[in-house]
């Protein structure tokens, strides 16, 4: 009796990979090489997500443009249909297809989906207490990210370079009071690395940061953090800002405690930039009406993580930040190994 | 760039008001709150209703330990019961504490229903009545917020300084049980509180963003009732005085009496121990509270609303303001009979 043979074609299959940071990218490009069909999804007109808005990457300062059109380059070599300027809202997924929404209007159907939605920033202006949106010259790790992109000339007064700038861990991670205990991860290393970048661009300008413990995990993180300290003489004091308000010059007075010396202090800086963590994105598409999220943090839950990327609903995959906090590296790796296991649950079925 | 959040913004009732005083208010500012009720009854045209049943809600023996939070919670019913027997649901709370006492316990009881049906026990058992939480429950400062511009229209003086023409400086303070326990109770939450910058702004005023505006005014429960801590009280008062005196105030208004008490009390204490002063000019800083305020604003006799009883003299804001009053009348009482001067009230030059 003949047996009909089970197709693996890889271009018998199509996949959509829904966002285009490093995660979408990465899923995207090896989806296509692995040899399936792919449609791939991003809210925004062009391709990169937030990678666009970064000036210099850590550990090694890179240009995030370079790393950007490399990915990118890669993506233009190998055939993807882009569907960019399209939102996808949510997936109905039945007997191993999955027809892809925008809002009320179906724009795809696939075979599997690699969702890639990667993260907000968490909103400052929760941590009240530290003034930003009331204060001008209060701003967020982001905000300090494209300011050094677009022109530094921006953090001077009257053409004046600051003569003190402080920078605050852990705005939105590992804090209780607004509900979020996760640590995020990268905000240690970012805060680093904005910081050497301030003492570089302003050499007589001290810098302060205030943390609770310093979480330098990757590769060549405690190298920096150490650095920091030893060559651009960083002021890493341990303790929370409980505030920061505003004097007749304009200049950001904190208050915080130092909790090594056990004593309060108060010191007026220039700018105050906010560490703001990561959360989960607004535009986190739902499967079957269902969120897919952890409930403790409200970024997709794997079913089994040390398994892989997948989510509850077969043929439905995780990639990058949009399933916890992760770095770029993290988020292109994670991007790969989804594009993988897509095309194993495909193949097996 | 605003200088509140205009994210947080409360229900405030139109009309129709159960007013429970404040104990402290009405000792240490005794005109301020017939001054509220007549202001709302007489210039915005509202019901408001004062039950004489009402009583202290424990807010102090509540906050030092004295009285057991169920003994507490029982006291806070049984102004609940009143309130329903009249035929109101819009509480109006003049006392920040009893404000954030309050909201403390609707939390505690939403939180925690059981509780609830347990002090509903006790009230049963202890006078026989029953109760209903309110269905708006608002601080008294809200609603002169909520009526700030038809006050405004009606008002006789601009808080301008009339010799120069410029908006006065004004430093607002406000009670930390107004809205830090709870940011959504408060309009413009709590650390950017709106509430008396809206009044102040409304009537020709400029508030004063100092560095220390959010600091404690100096009470603190615990810091002034236990005799051995009131150095801890009186170093706030100087942090938060010491901070405001480069922005040189015309006038500090706080909408808790505490800090309207403490702020006024401790400037006398300061001058006397250190000799500082914080006014520009060698004066020291009148401190009004929301209600007395209103009422310079809306052309109130000053002595008719206790401005005399503060311990910073406000003849100098009140010619600044350009308004009337008879010096000789001062310290008489409602028949013009003298009660004679408090010693050592005179300015201290320097």
């Amino acid at each position: 009796m003949l047996t009909e043979k089970k197709h693996t074609e890889p271009n018998q299959f199509r996949i959509a990979v829904i966002g285009s940071g490093p995660a979408g990218i990465s899923a995207a490009i090896s989806a296509a090489a692995i040899g399936m069909e792919v449609d791939w999804y991003d809210k925004e007109s062009r391709p990169g997500g937030k990678l666009n808005d970064y000036h210099q990457l850590f550990p090694d300062r890179e240009f995030a443009d370079l790393v950007l059109d490399d990915f990118t380059g890669k993506a233009d070599s190998i055939r993807i249909k882009k569907h960019f300027g399209t939102t996808i809202t949510r997936i109905e997924s039945a007997n191993g297809q999955n027809v892809l929404y925008s809002n009320t209007e179906v724009v795809g159907r696939c075979d599997s989906v690699i969702v890639a939605t990667g993260f907000d920033f968490f909103d400052a202006r929760i941590k009240e207490e530290f003034g930003y949106g009331i204060y001008d010259h209060v701003i967020t790790s982001p905000d300090l990210e494209k300011i050094l992109k677009t022109g530094h000339d921006q953090l001077k007064k009257g053409g004046i370079a600051p003569e003190s700038m402080a920078f605050v861990h852990c705005v939105g991670s590992r804090d209780q009071q607004i509900g979020i205990n996760y640590c995020s991860r990268l905000c240690c290393i970012t805060g680093i690395k904005q910081a050497i970048e301030i003492r570089e661009l302003f050499p007589s300008c001290k810098v302060y940061n205030f943390y609770i413990d310093i979480r330098a995990f990757g590769s060549g993180y405690e190298e920096l953090y150490r650095q920091a300290q030893e060559k651009y003489n960083i002021h890493f004091i341990r303790g929370r800002v409980s505030e920061a308000s505003e004097n007749q010059q304009n200049r950001i007075v904190v208050k915080a405690e130092d909790t090594l010396m056990a004593r309060p202090l108060k010191v007026t800086v220039d700018w105050l930039v906010l560490l703001v963590g990561m959360v989960p994105s607004c535009t986190q598409v739902s499967v079957n009406q269902a969120q897919c999220s952890d409930p403790e943090t409200g970024f997709y839950q794997l079913q089994n993580p040390f398994a892989g990327s997948g989510l509850e609903k077969p043929g439905i995959f995780s990639a990058g930040a949009c399933g916890g906090p992760m770095s770029i590296p993290e988020a292109a790796a994670s991007g790969r190994s989804a594009a993988i296991e897509a095309w194993q649950y495909l193949t097996s079925r | 760039m605003s200088k509140y959040w205009k994210e947080y913004q409360k229900e405030i009732a139109d009309d129709n008001y159960f007013y429970v005083r404040s104990c402290i208010r009405q000792n240490f500012f005794p005109g301020a709150e017939n001054l509220f009720i007549d202001i709302l009854r007489n210039k915005l045209g509202k019901t408001v209703f004062e039950d004489a049943d009402h009583t202290t809600c424990t807010g102090i023996g509540y906050h030092t330990d004295i009285v057991p939070l169920e003994t507490t919670m029982t006291v806070v019913s049984r102004q609940f019961a009143l309130m329903m027997e009249k035929g109101y649901e819009n509480l109006v709370v003049s006392c920040v504490t009893s404000f954030g006492l309050y909201s403390e316990i609707l939390d505690m009881w939403k939180h925690n229903p059981e509780l609830k049906k347990k002090i509903a026990g006790y009230l049963a058992e202890a006078t026989g009545r029953k109760f209903m939480e309110p269905k708006n429950m608002v601080h008294a400062s809200d609603i002169l917020y909520k009526y700030r511009n038809d006050i405004a229209a009606i008002a006789k003086h601009k808080l301008v300084n009339r010799h120069t023409g410029e908006p006065l400086k004004i430093v607002d303070h406000i009670g930390c049980h107004y809205a830090k326990t709870f940011p959504e109770r408060g309009v413009g939450g709590a650390e950017f509180p709106q509430v008396l910058t809206g009044l102040i702004t409304a009537w020709g005023g400029q508030t004063v963003d100092y560095p220390e505006r959010r600091h404690c005014c100096g009470f603190g429960f615990r810091n002034y009732l236990v005799q051995e801590n009131r150095g801890y009280s009186i170093a706030q008062s100087k942090i938060k005085l010491e901070s405001m005196k480069p922005y040189e105030p015309d006038l500090m208004v706080a909408n808790c009496p505490g800090c309207a008490m403490f702020l006024d009390r401790w400037q006398y204490t300061l001058e006397e121990t250190e000799g500082s002063i914080y006014g520009a000019r060698g004066r020291k800083i009148p401190v009004v509270t929301h209600e007395e305020l209103a009422g310079m604003v809306l052309g109130y006799d000053p002595w008719e609303i206790g401005l005399q009883t503060h311990q910073v003299e406000v003849e100098d804001l009140l010619d600044k303001i350009g308004i009337d009053y008879n010096p000789e009348l001062k310290y008489a009482d409602r028949k013009g009979n003298l009660i004679g001067e408090p010693e050592m009230i005179q300015h201290h030059l320097c």
